[in-house]
């Protein structure tokens, strides 16, 4: 499944990192973090009009030799990003998709957990760990 | 149905709660209120905007808010939605949920601000997570309708 789910906030800053293998941890933020300019470019069409994403799920935002990066943008101006590895093909499309609706419910839960302030970057153990399910596939 | 009249019942604690705290009664202070609204509007969007495209404009987001939000939240929708299209915009309850159990008339109009200065906050947190920063205020007339006046401010 995938190997890596990012959790990236409003102003661009990021919110949650977790990664399955944590020595690669350095590696794939620094791919998460150049990936947020293609974010900003798809929900931006510069004098396109018409070709706007009405998704939330952005797709896959590109690839490289060994891995590819899926994005998600809520309508709050949160994106989170999954890095999947491009050695492995089974993985499909729906399932990438539900991947992120999953993670968007366990966002919109955290959100709500009165001890969580908005903006803050997430500490929660709970939280990283169904994050780690959701995208070894655990769950 | 048991589970409708809970929001109510809290609201009209949380307000009772306020309003005890206060000292001064001739100027009431509202500002806890409108801020637990904020903060609960701030967290509830995110849940309620999971299913949603994602939003075009204002408008549209403005939309949102009379149709799919004040269902979720009052159980009903907004009865008129008006706008100058530079920013300010007028939703109209005809029969807001919160004013619906006080007596009609002009009996209780000096307290109703009590009891939509929760929903002002509600209102600009979620707008203010949607990304459109604004000032909330809410006009009551007669009960039991009630204007909200929305102020976007533009930078």
């Amino acid at each position: 499944m995938a190997v890596c789910a990012a959790i990236v906030g409003k102003e661009n800053s990021p919110k949650f990192f977790c990664c399955v293998n944590p020595d690669e941890e350095l590696n794939f933020q620094y791919k998460v973090l150049s990936s947020l300019d293609i974010i900003e470019e798809k929900l931006n069409p510069t004098n396109k009009p018409g070709t706007e994403i009405k998704e939330l799920y952005l797709g896959m935002l590109y690839s490289l030799e060994t891995c590819k990066i899926y994005g998600y943008v809520t309508n709050t101006k949160i994106k989170f990003i999954i890095v999947v590895d491009s050695s492995n093909l089974q993985l499909r499309d729906n399932e990438i998709r539900s991947m992120f609706s999953k993670i968007h419910s366990e966002y919109a839960d955290m959100v709500s957990n009165p001890f969580y302030t908005p903006g803050e970057p997430i500490t929660s153990k709970l939280f990283a760990s169904s994050i780690k399910n959701i995208i070894t596939g655990t769950v | 149905m048991a589970d409708d009249i809970l929001l109510d019942l809290l609201h009209s604690e949380i307000v009772q709660y306020v309003v005890g705290n206060n000292d001064n009664m001739k100027d009431e202070d509202l500002s806890t209120l409108e801020y637990i609204g904020f903060s609960t509007g701030y967290r509830i969007i995110e849940r309620l905007t999971k299913e949603m495209p994602r939003f075009k404009d204002e408008l549209d987001t403005m939309k949102f808010i009379c149709t799919d939000f004040w269902s979720a939240v009052y159980k009903k929708q907004i009865d008129n939605l008006r706008t100058n299209h530079q920013g300010v915009y007028v939703l109209q309850d005809n029969v807001f949920r919160f004013l619906s159990r006080l007596s009609n008339g002009k009996q209780y109009l000096e307290v109703a601000p009590r009891y939509v200065t929760f929903t002002c906050g509600v209102i600009r947190g979620s707008l203010a997570n949607l990304n459109i920063q604004c000032l909330v205020t809410a006009e009551v007339q007669s009960l039991p309708s009630c204007k909200f006046h929305i102020q976007v401010q533009r930078t």
